[in-house]
């Protein structure tokens, strides 16, 4: 649900990086945090949890500058990825206006991926979402690992996978070293600030 | 979840109810956000070092997950949080089905008054804003 304020003439999206859990959303966060200027970026939100994982989420509000007139506020949320955080999960995605997938490319986790993004279907249905008119983005995380011995999933399997029927966009990533992590955001803030537009500010021709 | 669109007149009434009947009362500060955790409105003291983007994520969060323990229990919804502080305390309520009335007071204000402002407050935002129940 994206927040329009005409009075101080703002915009407030929500994009929220969904996934398997150690897929590395809070990674994909982190990297952003820490590259970007300090004028664009607000606090990093983490709820402390015990060891790595995200428990409830993690929040990075980020300003992206004007559109016609307009300041662009994005706020950026993951998801606790492990299967019995579900309920946490779907209160996170409430009002969200655009959404990353976050694949794990470990071929240890490739049903781990499949049942991700069946949960997040079923839980967008929920809200009365469909998956299909939302922007999403796929990232395949963790490609660095394509050259280590360890076993990792072909990009074919990941598309044949992920994305036959969904047809996204998807961005190669790995997201401790920073590739992939801007490119999947700009693309994921372009096409969620065009959605929230067309609907309200924007009209179509 | 529609899409909430605040125009400078709504905001303005929105603000002026809150002055009157709560920051007048003598509490801190009162933040109006929605359930995606967006801040709506903010009024009363402007406190530098409070961060109002994850104040209101986390509050918004926070009012899901007592919503859910609701549910568990057999109740639709909590309508209203209190947690208490040595100093401050926090209260919340829920305006409508979209947004979240958060009010932060010191122990010179009785939760009494506060909650009775708030429930009169509610209404009238609910009122402003056209949400219903």
């Amino acid at each position: 649900m994206a927040l329009i304020d005409l009075s101080k003439r703002e915009v407030h999206c929500k994009i929220v990086y969904y996934g398997p859990g150690r897929c590395g959303k809070t990674t994909n966060l982190l990297y952003i945090y820490n590259s970007m200027n300090s004028n664009a970026k607000g606090k990093m939100l983490t709820i402390e949890t015990k060891g790595d994982r995200t428990l409830f989420f993690d929040l990075l509000p980020l300003n992206l500058g004007k559109i016609k007139g307009f300041d662009i506020r994005i706020q950026l949320y993951t998801v606790p990825g492990q299967a019995i955080y579900e309920a946490t999960r779907k209160l996170v995605l409430k009002g969200v206006d655009g959404l990353v997938f976050v694949a794990d490319s470990l071929r240890v986790r490739r049903a781990k991926n499949i049942e991700s993004l069946q949960d997040l279907k079923k839980n967008l249905l929920e809200y009365n979402l469909d998956i299909e008119n939302l922007p999403i983005v796929l990232q395949y995380n963790k490609r660095d690992l394509e050259s280590s011995p360890i076993p990792t999933l072909s990009l074919e399997e990941m598309e044949e996978d992920l994305n036959k029927e969904l047809g996204a966009q998807a961005f190669q990533a790995a997201a401790t070293k920073g590739l992939g992590v801007f490119e999947t955001l700009k693309y994921i803030s372009k096409k969620t600030v065009r959605y929230v537009a067309t609907k309200h500010l924007v009209k179509p021709q | 979840m529609a899409d909430l669109i605040l125009t400078g007149p709504a905001l303005e009434q929105t603000r002026t109810q809150i002055n009157e009947s709560l920051v007048q009362a003598g509490v801190h500060t009162v933040l109006l956000i929605d359930h995606a955790g967006n801040v709506v409105a903010s009024c009363g003291e402007n406190r530098k070092d409070l961060d109002m983007t994850s104040l209101a994520a986390l509050a918004a969060a926070n009012f899901g997950a007592t919503s859910q323990m609701a549910k568990l229990i057999g109740e639709d919804d909590f309508s209203l949080l209190f947690h208490k502080g040595k100093k401050d305390s926090i209260h919340f309520a829920k305006v409508g089905q979209e947004m979240i009335l958060i009010t932060i007071f010191g122990d010179e204000v009785s939760l009494g008054l506060v909650r009775l402002r708030v429930a009169e407050l509610t209404s009238n935002i609910e009122k402003i804003f056209g949400l219903g129940n």
